[in-house]
């Protein structure tokens, strides 16, 4: 009896010494170094890292810019992955290569992503050539300039949605895989449209996966860098690139510390959120 | 009106035909039980009926209209499904009144309709549970008050009391069969529990390998199977068969002198375990008992007739022992007569 209750316990131990080791040891260093600050006698606690955080110029647009894309991003993935996943659904053949073709920008690493959409949206890149082929604009055009903040975003919103929706889209489909045909079926049968079935037999059912997809997907959102970097430099500061700024333009690694802690508690506020907001109880699985 | 009529129906599944060549009536406010063994094509055919399948060929009709381009919610019946189907992430309630939320109910009817049929199939005590947190049978109870609770002109149930204890099944059947006949439900009920159908059905389908063998109402099917399968499958115990021997149109068995309706050499004889009646020795022929089963309500008697296994339903004061033999002989026009190479019905004059 004691020791089955035991087991599962000893049986997480390794994992949980190995994140401890590799996880916990550098955050408590990094939140360590955030907090600290050289003062007349040395190191010291403070939060002097922070206050030069928030008085920098870019902190404000740092935020905005990281929230902005966030807020679009996601909820567009969301909307675009379950719309795939619906349609899926109903195709017989070739499903999975299908599925295999819209999972291709996955397997890019989101540099090489950035750099590819960089390629099409630069002033003299792809889009611009056709665009002037289409005598839709007159020579280059830049659309990657601070001039343009508005082009700007929504060159890194459609570059991240190309590169990261295949991870909601995967976890999705998996989920719909789990939900058996006769709930819609039988919604169906009792006067439910196709819509109404979307809305009130599969979303409420594919709530697990939605939850795990939300998840992923804005924690990564908050830690979005290459991509943003490629195609808007200094440009579109997002509170990420401030800290690679700070840690190797400026040398300075407390207040790149303090932008990680930021991060860091946006990141598990985040997730918090969506854990109690979409939480399935038990008795309705 | 909403009589049904399916029209040579077909459905193949690749190569597996589940269904061939399908044709049946059901009238407006008729209960129809369709009957089989498992595999045979009844749910195939109730979901193709719903919609949720579409047919290979052939057509269906509801009250009048070729229904067979229609999707499910356009064909205005309910359903109770096989595996019940209820909604996980729904309060018992919420899942009996669904039907009538989609369909723009005020609430204030919901409510009364849910309590209704709740009371009905005695879930009340469940309503603000969820599936989950029910019991099989409950939840096809549920299953079951779902579909009845929009009043559907149309009712397709597929075993839809297959979980309830014996008791209960009792009860839910008479209830089922009062209500429904009350609103003048057209019905077709899946089942492949014999006494089910007969207790319920107004007429009985009985579905063998995709094929309708014959459809009758219930005590015709029980009296005159049409097929040798209608006879062992209809009927507990099942329907006796003899193959016998003909000689100048009669067979003989024991001192009994039949005359056979074919000229074939051979002749299957069927015959029900309670039309045979004990008899004194020389009117009948000899019953080698083998098993004796006391019933309670009668003895159940197992044993041989020339070589051949045959259970005679005997009365409950009547106790042979095993290895007795006893004389019994076949109640008059209680006997059917089958072709012994196709296993058909042959017509009799006296019948
Ligand atoms: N989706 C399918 N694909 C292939 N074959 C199927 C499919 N659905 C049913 N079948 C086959 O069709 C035949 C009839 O199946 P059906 O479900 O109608 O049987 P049933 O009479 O309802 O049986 P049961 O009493 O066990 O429920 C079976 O042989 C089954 O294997
Ligand atoms: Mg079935």
């Amino acid at each position: 009896m004691r020791n089955t209750r035991l087991a599962p316990y000893l049986l997480i131990a390794p994992s949980l010494l190995f994140l401890a080791v590799l996880f916990l040891v550098p955050l408590v260093q990094t939140v360590a170094l955030a907090f600290q600050a050289d003062g007349p006698g040395g190191a010291a606690w403070s939060t002097a890292n922070f206050a030069r955080m928030a008085g920098d110029l870019n902190f404000a647009d740092a935020i905005i810019n990281t929230f902005e894309i966030v807020v679009i991003v996601v909820p567009l993935q969301l909307c675009l992955a379950l719309g795939m996943a619906m349609m899926l659904r109903h195709v017989q053949r070739g499903r999975d290569i299908v599925l295999w073709i819209w999972s291709i920008p996955l397997g890019i690493s989101d540099l090489a992503a950035g750099l590819v959409w960089l390629a099409i949206l630069t002033d003299q890149g792809y889009l611009n050539t056709v665009l002037n082929w289409l005598g839709v604009v007159k020579g280059p055009q830049s659309w990657l300039s601070y001039e343009t903040p508005i082009a700007l975003l929504a060159a890194i919103v459609v570059a991240e949605a190309w590169r990261a929706t295949a991870i909601v889209l995967v976890i999705l489909v998996a989920g719909v895989q789990l939900v058996p045909k006769e709930y819609g079926e039988a919604a169906d049968v009792f006067g439910a449209t196709p819509w109404q079935r979307f809305t009130k037999i599969m979303l409420p059912l594919l709530k697990p996966s939605i939850q795990t997809a939300l998840i992923l997907r804005t924690v990564l959102a908050f830690e979005m860098f290459a991509i943003v970097l490629s195609l808007g430099g200094r440009n579109f500061p997002v509170l990420v690139s401030e800290a690679f700024t700070w840690q190797y333009a400026n040398q300075n690694f407390g207040v790149a510390a303090a932008y990680a802690v930021v991060v860091m508690v946006i990141s598990l506020a985040a997730t918090l959120v969506y854990l109690l907001a979409l939480r399935t109880p038990p008795e309705q699985r | 009106m909403a009589e049904i009529v399916i029209d040579a129906v077909r459905k193949a599944f690749g190569p597996v035909v589940a269904l061939e060549s399908v044709s049946l009536r059901v009238a407006d406010g008729e209960f129809l039980a369709l009957l089989g063994p498992s595999g045979c094509g009844k749910t195939t055919l109730l979901r193709i009926i719903a919609g949720l399948e579409t047919q290979t060929s052939g057509r269906v009709l509801i009250g009048g209209q070729d229904v067979s381009a229609l999707p499910p919610r356009k064909r205005g019946l309910a359903m109770v499904f096989q595996n019940y189907a209820v909604f996980p992430h729904m309060t018992v309630a919420e899942n009996v009144g669904f039907g009538l939320r989609m369909s723009g109910a005020d609430k204030a009817h919901i409510a009364r309709q849910v309590a209704q049929v709740a009371a009905l199939l005695q879930i009340e005590p469940y309503l603000q549970r969820y599936p989950g947190q029910l019991s099989g049978g409950q939840r096809q109870r549920v299953a079951v008050a779902r579909a009845l609770a929009i009043e559907p002109a149309v009712l397709l149930m597929d075993e839809p009391l297959s979980n309830l204890d014996a008791l209960l099944r009792l009860e839910m059947r008479a209830e089922l069969k009062g209500v429904l006949q009350a609103a003048g439900t057209t019905t077709v009920y899946v089942t492949h529990d014999q006494t089910e159908a007969m207790g319920l059905a107004d007429r009985i389908a009985v579905l063998h390998a995709g094929r309708i063998v014959q459809i009758d109402r219930p005590t015709d099917i029980y009296r005159n199977p049409a097929t040798r399968f209608v006879g062992s499958f209809v009927g507990s115990p099942p329907m006796n068969f003899l193959t016998l021997p003909v000689a100048n149109g009669h067979v003989e068995l024991g001192s009994l002198r039949l005359a056979s309706p074919t000229n074939a050499a051979t002749v299957v004889m069927g015959v029900r375990g309670e039309d045979l009646e004990i008899t004194a020795p020389g009117t009948g022929f000899p019953f080698a008992v083998r098993v004796v089963e006391p019933m309670g309500s009668h003895t159940l008697l197992t044993g041989s007739v020339t070589g051949q296994m045959i259970r005679v339903v005997a009365p409950s004061d009547s106790r042979p022992a095993p290895g007795d033999v006893l004389h019994v002989r076949p109640l008059q026009g209680h006997v059917s007569w089958m072709d012994a190479a196709t296993g058909a019905a042959l017509e009799t004059k006296n019948r």
